[in-house]
């Protein structure tokens, strides 16, 4: 039965083409893109191109501009200086329209007519874009809202409300998903289901553009990762280019017997930084282009390792370095 | 024309739901019965038939409230949309901005249009029913409320207007109160002021009905009460004071002229909205 669902959401294509990677999803090239508002600038001249099918994640503090990227990228706000092409089509131009069709949006916070009830408020929705009304109800199966289908949206929580929204930006078979703070408002077992659902589209070579607060829960679910502070791109690239980029370094982490300890500390001191954890774990942490040697020297050393646990991806530490505002162009 | 329908039957069914069309439809009847059989009380006097008068004081109550329900369904349509963060997520779908204004619109005039169908009509029914009507009456009473759907027209695209231009829905509403007060209340007075102190008639009565009919709750006036012999007998209108008085159908269209260069407006100014 749950199988049965998931075909509704999942676009059709998914095991038909092995090139679905390459032809599904919407092309977005941003190039020199400013915008702003009387005298205040909320994004400075920012170019990105996100391949069809990839999955971005946008990261930043609050008031980094990462709604205003949003905007402009559905051509609601027009840019000040620069360009937006969705497709090789201005989202602000007339022809996007059929475009529209194909792209699901779920806004920060978002909100309904709450004098509506669940399904009336995604049939709305369904017509609007044109997608038959008989999907709906699956798709409030999905999210797991039948049972509130029947009911006004103003008793819904926060957590049904996004995922209505969510229901909402799923609806039909979007080529690219904007997802602006999706999992605010959802416990752990909804943001799983919902990471879930996110993956099967990404799987289907859908582009999909997330962005959130939530770090951890976002790490290697992403192709690449936008890092935008104060309205600049301040980082993009996958994991490990913007790993290498800061030149933090990789952790190692090893379980050894206790009396081992000391002398991990005497062989790898100079050659890197060591901090013992306690209870016989050590931290090793190097550059990540002397990874590789590290690791094959430790297990050469002639000491016994119960456990490894390489940690070359922190993406807490990349967001951190370029959020502060060290890096910043 | 799909788009536009779609959102039409949503105001409509938001209209129904949310008691407006029951509210607009009470208060239209309640008061135009009271204005119908208070109103044929001194019947015989004027040479009138009840109808006949009953539609006379039903176009001087909907100068009033025709308006004031105009506004206050479409004070809020836009910046109410746009402050609950509703709007952000219709404009991402493939619905533009025009597209959302004429479905709004639509909606709203549906709902203007039953409640004044049903209230005007009831009241006219009842008062037929007791005082009989001349064919006469019953035009005078089409006119009537086609011209007041006009006229709701007209207050609908200003009121968003004043919604595209409001950023707070507290602004839209003293904007709509602001409007509605200078054009139903304040206008007739200035007009009322410079007739009495131009005693040398420096302003011509041809100026004067340009003036009148400038103002589209001034034309909607002078449409009701200048097109029908039986309305105009007992409004008092087609004595000496108005030899000149402008001719109803260009009220209409001065009306008409009015509904549609706001909407135009509206679609210009909510163009530039940031949403």
């Amino acid at each position: 039965m749950a199988a049965d669902r998931r075909m509704i959401v999942t676009p059709e294509n998914v095991h038909t083409s092995p090139f679905a990677h390459q032809s599904n999803g919407l092309r977005i090239r941003l190039e020199h893109l400013s915008k702003h508002y009387d005298r205040q600038t909320v994004i400075k001249d920012v170019s990105l191109e996100i391949q069809p099918g990839e999955c971005v994640a946008l990261l930043g503090p609050n008031g980094a501009g990462k709604t205003t990227l949003f905007k402009l990228m559905l051509g609601l706000i027009r840019p000040s200086s620069g360009s937006v092409e969705i497709d090789g089509l201005d989202p602000a131009s007339h022809a996007f329209g059929k475009v529209r069709t194909n792209i699901g949006f779920l806004p920060e916070n978002v909100s309904f007519h709450d004098a509506m009830t669940g399904t009336e408020m995604l049939v709305f929705y369904a017509r609007l874009k044109g997608v038959p009304i008989t999907d709906c109800a699956p798709l409030l199966d999905q999210v797991g809202l039948t049972d509130a289908a029947s009911r006004r949206v103003r008793t819904y929580s926060k957590g049904m409300r996004q995922r209505l929204g969510l229901a909402q930006a799923i609806l039909g078979s979007p080529r690219l998903l904007i997802l602006d703070e999706p999992t605010t408002g959802l416990d752990p077992e909804l943001r799983r289901q919902f990471f879930d659902i996110l993956r099967s589209f990404s799987e289907a070579g859908i582009t999909i553009i997330i962005s959130s607060h939530a770090l951890t829960e976002l790490e290697a679910r992403a192709d690449r990762y936008a890092i935008v502070h104060s309205g600049n791109l301040a980082a993009y690239g996958t994991l490990c280019e913007l790993q290498n980029e800061t030149g933090l370094p990789v952790h190692i982490r090893l379980t050894l017997a206790r009396d081992q300890v000391q002398k991990i500390i005497r062989l790898f001191g100079e050659s890197c930084t060591v901090t013992p954890a306690g209870a016989g774990r050590i931290d090793l942490a190097c550059p990540e282009d002397q990874k590789i040697q590290l690791i094959r020297e430790i297990m050469e050393c002639g000491i016994a390792i119960q456990d490894i646990d390489v940690n070359s991806c922190r993406l807490d530490d990349i967001y951190t370095h370029y959020a502060s505002g060290e890096d910043t162009r | 024309m799909r788009i536009p329908l779609i959102l039409a039957m949503k105001e409509f069914r938001d209209g129904l739901r949310n008691r407006w069309i029951a509210a607009a439809i009470l208060l239209l009847t309640g008061l135009t019965l009271t204005v119908a059989f208070l109103g044929s009380a001194p019947v015989g006097t004027t040479g009138g038939t009840g109808l006949g008068i009953t539609v006379a004081s039903l176009s001087s109550l909907s100068v009033y409230l025709v308006p004031l329900i105009a506004l206050m369904l479409s004070y809020d349509a836009i910046v109410g949309e746009a402050e609950s963060g509703t709007l952000l997520l219709l404009l991402s779908y493939p619905v533009s901005r025009w597209q959302l204004i004429a479905g709004k619109f639509l909606g709203h005039l549906a709902i203007l249009s039953m409640a004044i169908i049903i209230g005007y009509g009831a009241a006219a029914a009842a008062v037929a029913t007791f005082t009989g009507a001349t064919a006469n009456d019953y035009a005078a009473l089409l006119a009537l409320i086609g011209s007041s759907i006009l006229l709701g027209a007209v207050f609908l695209m200003l009121g968003y207007l004043m919604s595209a231009i409001a950023s707070e829905q507290a602004t839209a509403a003293g904007m709509a109160i602001g409007l509605w007060l200078t054009l139903v209340l304040l206008y007739d007075l200035v007009l009322l002021g410079i007739l009495m102190v131009d005693a040398s008639h420096v302003i011509g009565e041809r100026t004067f009905a340009g003036l009148l009919i400038l103002n589209p709750a001034d034309a909607f006036r002078v449409f009701n009460l200048t097109q029908f012999d039986s309305v105009s007998v007992v409004a008092g209108l087609a004595g000496p004071g108005m030899t000149s008085a402008p001719s109803p159908y260009l009220a209409l269209c001065a009306m008409a002229a009015w509904a549609v260069s706001a909407g135009l407006l509206v679609c210009l100014r909510f163009g530039r909205n940031d949403p």
